[in-house]
């Protein structure tokens, strides 16, 4: 039977450590949707959403409260939305429409965020699809709750350099649309290189369609019990080091799986993947560069960072697949600058630049994420970070991805303020050589030759 | 048998588990184990309690002590026994 050192180390992780699942994503499918006549598509859309999570917040919160652990976010995410307007939206403006429709059913329904306005255009561009992209600036500044995400490359076709481009452009248009809040909007909007179809963490979470009707993900969290663990073990080796990440990640994975579970059966849609992502929040003691620092390092970023960090991811990896039989999404450490304190403090410090973050982003899950630059940064200049970030993922076979906001009117030593989960991120500063007649040249970047698996 | 985890959190005071045994007893819920440890000066308690005879559900339950914690002083947390058995059993 259950001892009370058993319970009393849970209940710790929750009540000091900052133990939660990070959220529960309904992922539904709106293939079913799809109709040639926008209002008809439209009205679709809100009753195929409203109806499928009518329950999900509800049920988040029964759970939460059953079995005493908080579950922070409960959140939708649906087919991108390229493809599903594709045979109605003519226009940009059309699917604007869509993007109105998802906030209000989002809305309806009480989640906090609705993913997959996006499209998958790694190797090339529907007309549809570059319609919605180029919808992007207007309708992350018309909705509160949508997110928007476009998958830019693969290893299997290469790095699609016209949608990089054409993504630096609609990044800095998405700024300017968004500039009384800070260009809350790019906060919003992630360019992906190898996204995953179930991924539940926003705002790169959409729907894939390889996936069923519907389905249940959940993202776990708890840098704040990783740190915690290894304080009681200062100054020991590696192998102790990795150990105990490990089994914290075990025990950390097992509650996002109990939860998962339950979520499933009582919601009555079928269990997808847990994600083992470690994910920081603005909150003192939450954070992923905290466990850097215990690790070792004066400050995230110093020398030693991208080893300590490749460790971290890996352990995490380790622990977590044995706890659940279905793990995907992103799953390892996540960086956030602006949404972790310790990476807030780091840039700060002057400790983090973004070129270490770009290092970093090559040994754990996504990439470049909420990076805040200065509003006067060049849509070249942003198409060349992407296409970099991009590059990294191709090459190795990984997820990756860029959430990165230009400022508008900040500059750097300026701080941008996001609010609640967002946080608030110091500006940093961006290499100010050119990149124009790179990011000009037209058309893709092959795929790698290791990709030629067949 | 649905068993739920009940803890108690606070400063040491006369009739905590009187008045906790009485509420399970009034709704009829058997207590399988009772520990208790004093950590940093506080007081700490643990039961299992199986709630299957009980007509009110783990919400009701969770609800109900943590009114009488409130009263008394003390943090009371229910939580159903699986988290404890996901996270610590393999």
């Amino acid at each position: 039977m259950i001892n009370i050192y058993e319970v009393n180390e849970t209940n710790q992780m929750i009540d000091q450590d900052n133990l939660d699942v990070r959220t529960i994503t309904m992922g539904i499918s709106l293939l079913d949707c799809i109709s040639d006549d926008p209002d008809k598509l439209n009205r679709a859309i809100y009753e195929k959403i409203t109806n499928r999570a009518r329950d999900l917040v509800s049920v988040g919160e029964e759970i939460s409260k059953e079995y005493g652990i908080p579950i922070v976010n409960k959140r939708i995410s649906v087919t991108p939305i390229a493809l599903v307007g594709g045979s109605a939206c003519r226009s940009p403006e059309d699917f604007v429409s869509i993007a109105r429709t998802l906030d209000r059913a989002a809305g309806e329904v009480g989640v906090n965020f609705i993913g997959g306005y996006g499209a998958l255009v790694s190797k090339g561009m529907t007309p549809a699809e570059e319609n919605l992209i180029r919808s992007i600036p207007e309708a992350l500044s018309v909705t509160e709750l949508v997110c928007s995400s476009v998958n830019v490359g693969s290893t299997k076709t290469g790095l699609n350099m016209d949608a990089v481009r054409l993504m630096g452009s609609i990044i800095r248009e998405t700024a300017e649309a968004t500039k009384s809040r800070d260009s809350l909007g790019c906060a919003k909007l992630v360019v992906f290189c190898n996204a995953p179809d179930d991924n539940p963490f926003m705002a790169g979470a959409f729907h894939g369609v390889t996936e069923a009707d519907a389905v249940i993900h959940v993202g776990v969290s708890g840098p704040g019990v990783v740190k915690r663990a290894l304080e009681s073990v200062r100054g020991q080796g590696f192998e102790i080091l990795c150990e105990t990440i490990k089994k914290t990640a075990f025990k950390i994975t097992r509650v996002g799986q109990l939860v998962a579970r339950e979520a499933s059966r009582r919601l009555d849609v079928p269990f997808g993947i847990i994600d083992l992502s470690l994910a920081p929040t603005p909150a003192v003691g939450d954070s992923v560069a905290g466990i850097l620092e215990e690790i070792g390092l004066e400050r995230a970023g110093a020398p030693g960072t991208t080893a300590a960090l490749a460790l971290l991811n890996d352990q995490v990896k380790k622990g977590g697949v044995m706890a659940s039989s279905y793990v995907g999404g992103l799953s390892g450490a996540f960086i956030p600058v602006s949404e972790d304190q310790g990476m807030i403090e780091a840039v700060q410090d002057g400790a983090l630049t973004v070129e270490k973050l770009e290092a970093m982003t090559c040994v754990c899950s996504v990439g470049l994420d909420m990076i805040a630059v200065p509003g006067d940064t060049k849509a070249s200049t942003i198409a060349g970070i992407l296409a970099d970030e991009a590059a990294i993922g191709m090459i190795n076979q990984k997820t990756t991805a860029v959430r990165i906001i230009p400022v508008i009117g900040k500059g750097v030593g300026e701080t941008a303020e996001f609010g609640g989960l967002l946080g608030r991120a110091p500006i940093m500063p961006v290499n100010g050589f050119g990149c124009e007649r790179f990011v000009n040249r037209d058309g893709r970047i092959p795929a790698p030759i290791h990709s030629f698996k067949n | 048998m649905e068993k739920t985890i009940i803890t108690v959190v606070g400063k040491d005071t006369v009739g905590i588990i009187a008045k906790i045994c009485t509420y399970l007893s009034e709704n009829k819920m058997n207590i399988l184990d009772i520990s208790q440890t004093i950590v940093q000066g506080y007081f700490n308690m643990m039961m299992i309690v199986d709630t299957s005879a009980s007509s009110k559900n783990t919400s009701e339950i969770s609800d109900d002590l943590d009114g009488i914690g409130s009263e008394i002083g003390v943090t009371i947390r229910t939580q159903h026994e699986d988290i404890f058995n996901s996270m610590h059993r393999i």
